[in-house]
């Protein structure tokens, strides 16, 4: 057993006398990690592999095969085929030593430390890392539920919806019309809905070129923005329109029914019709009491939930400050959190909290676009330190370079989660 | 291995040393000494086997090992016992084909000059898939022009406080080594690496992504990096 160096050196005697709770009843630190996504799956390896086996890790996550979001766009704009998105937990279980449990965390037990699976059995923890993703607001898009999915998909979560909403655009009729409803902030991946726009006007440019796309939009101004209007003047002119607030994009409905969506009145017909809710952290952050509002709060310097000390939140489902909702950001918490925890549960030595992302976008083949910024903890958030954004006019080298990075950076971070 | 391998060969053939290879190149003058390349060797997109084997991808790839192509006995040879072609092997074998691989149908005297060899080798990277403006990186390895304060380079790293650094480098950079779309950035020298992630902190070297993250090093923590790239399995 080791003990926690700044424990012992903070509790004194009192420390040696009566060890940590997690000695007194089993043998190793236990870690619960909920979710295999970017923050999860990346906590759950980087735990397992720093700590040499000094930490027990179990990963739950229902789904055999996880589909990334990101990159989900590039298979809508066909550049990659669903595999290529698609994810096992093979590596984690077999070269970690990860126990990983293919079923859903339905309920968190914070005073008994204990996550409870659909089967009714109770995991126990000495600390859980919650990275559960993004759920959707209820009515945020009036006459939008969970029901209507399969006709309005929201395909933004990777998957069975992103593969729905390919389809569908497949089979829009000739001189048809998609609609996007975008969503409001803060949401997963800024720069997201358009990249689909992109893709979606790559495929129909290609396919279906007298088809059109409307764009329903609650903000006034999104992640990118001159960078995806230029590109969709110069690769698609005339095919994108978009109505923003001051024109209604912010009281919108929709009739799954009937295939239309009411802008401010106004009756939009649509072939395809994908509604980007509302979003909010993932339910089980909700029903353990994580979130404050829609999303759960937590301190800057290791991402442990506002709430409770012994759960760390990452991802999407945080509010942490200034960094956006992605599957970077994801992994870069997730790398603190883990050296956090086995600072806390082994003498592992703990260094500062550094932050970063960076999110490409595609917006026709060969024409890649990229903003990053660095960011470091400050008492109230994790505040942004320096960034950068592709500018406009950049040559076509560049930007296809930049493509190019981005399918590097794909098999860096998916290497990094998985193993 | 492949530098262990090397020095053996060079120290047999007598030579003086790899620190020959250690000039800057230059891939616009190296164009105009392909010409004496060009009656054998043939470079280039669709470039096929002529008297000699095509040049491209010839960066990090094992000596007589081009499909197609019937080598000599003598190059199989040296190709078995492990030569390997990089921009310090290469460079050896230009200077004095005859010495590195004694027995070669390659009729070509060789090149004296050092300058004129690394202007060679420097446009023989082009043709040679790995990322433009990471002339450190292997196979391609070269030397960059600094002029770091060397108080910085005598810095000894860190490794521990490098691995977990590392988690913000291996969200791009695979730990692995594999270099599509982004460089690889394990096993460089250690005073490669801090000089090229200082250029990048200095904005010498251009890329926003990197300006960025090296910018918010400091001089202890690109020299743990370094370490700990270094050997990333140690």
């Amino acid at each position: 057993m080791r003990f926690n160096r700044r424990t012992v050196l903070a509790t004194g005697a009192a420390a040696l006398t009566a060890p940590m709770v997690h000695a007194a009843g089993h043998g190793k630190p236990r870690v619960v990690v909920i979710g295999g996504g970017a923050g999860g799956a990346t906590a759950a390896r980087y735990i397992a592999k720093d700590s040499d086996g000094a930490i027990d890790v179990t990963l739950i996550e229902p789904t055999r095969k996880y589909y990334t979001c990101f990159f989900s766009n590039l298979y809508i704009g066909g550049f990659k085929e669903i595999d290529e998105i698609g994810h096992t937990y093979g590596k984690l279980a077999s070269d970690y030593g990860i126990n990983v449990i293919h079923d859903w965390a339905v309920g968190i037990d914070r005073d008994a430390k204990t996550v409870r699976l659909t089967g009714g059995q109770d995991i126990p923890y000495d600390r859980l890392v919650v990275s559960p993703g993004i759920d959707f607001v209820e009515g945020s898009v009036p006459g939008w539920d969970l029901s209507a999915q399969n006709t309005m998909p929201h395909a933004y979560k990777g998957g069975s919806q992103t593969q729905l909403l390919r389809a569908q655009i497949e089979a829009m009729p000739e001189g048809g019309r998609f609609i996007m409803v975008a969503p409001p902030n803060p949401y997963r991946c800024p720069p997201g809905p358009y990249e689909r726009v992109s893709m979606v006007a790559w495929q129909l440019s290609r396919n279906n070129p007298t088809a059109k796309i409307l764009v329903v939009d609650p903000k006034e101004s999104f992640s990118k923005q001159a960078l995806f209007e230029e590109g969709w003047q110069t690769h698609y002119g005339g095919m994108v329109e978009r109505i923003g607030p001051d024109f209604g994009g912010q009281n919108v409905s929709v009739d799954a029914a009937a295939m239309t969506v009411d802008v401010d009145g106004s009756i939009e017909e649509g072939d395809v019709i994908n509604v980007i809710p509302a979003m909010k952290a993932g339910q089980i952050a909700q029903d353990a009491g994580l979130t404050e509002g829609n999303w759960a709060p937590v301190n800057p310097t290791d991402m442990t939930s506002k709430m409770d000390e012994n759960i760390h939140v990452l991802g999407d489902a945080t509010s942490q400050g200034d960094m956006p909702k992605s599957g970077f950001s994801a992994n870069s918490q997730a790398k603190v959190a883990s050296n956090a925890i086995r600072g806390a549960l082994t003498d592992a030595r703990v260094f500062p909290a550094k932050y970063a992302n960076t999110c490409w976008s595609l917006i026709a083949e060969n024409d890649g676009v990229k903003v990053g910024a660095t960011y470091e903890p400050t008492d109230e958030k994790i505040a942004k330190v320096d960034g950068f954004v592709s500018q406009t006019g950049e040559d076509a080298a560049l930007r296809k370079a930049t493509y190019e990075e981005s399918e590097g950076w794909y098999a860096g971070i998916t290497s990094d989660m998985f193993g | 291995m492949r530098r262990a391998a090397l020095f053996v060969c060079a120290a047999a053939a007598g030579l003086a040393q790899a620190a020959a290879a250690q000039t800057l190149g230059d891939a616009e003058a190296g164009a105009a000494r392909f010409d004496q390349c060009a009656g054998c060797h043939v470079i280039g997109p669709d470039a096929e086997n002529g008297i000699g084997p095509h040049l491209n991808d010839l960066f990090g790839r094992p000596a007589a090992s081009v499909a197609g192509f019937r080598y000599s006995r003598a190059f199989q040879r040296a190709g078995a016992k492990g030569l390997e072609w990089h921009a310090d092997t290469l460079s050896a074998f230009l200077e004095n084909p005859r010495q590195i691989v004694p027995g070669t149908r390659m009729s070509f005297r060789g090149i004296a000059d050092a300058q004129e060899r690394a202007d060679l080798i420097a446009y023989l990277r082009d043709f040679s898939a790995s990322p433009a403006d990471i002339p450190e990186a292997d196979p391609t390895a070269q030397p960059t022009d600094h002029d770091l304060d060397p108080a910085i380079l005598a810095i000894q790293g860190d490794p521990e406080y490098g691995e977990y650094l590392s988690g913000e480098c291996t969200s791009c950079h695979s730990r692995e080594g594999s270099d599509d779309g982004i460089p690889s950035i394990v096993f460089w020298p250690e005073d490669d690496f801090v000089v090229a992630m200082h250029a990048y902190k200095a904005g010498l070297r251009k890329h926003p992504v990197m300006e960025m993250i090296a910018g918010r090093l400091n001089d202890e923590e690109i020299a743990a990096l370094a370490a700990y790239f270094a050997d990333p399995d140690g």
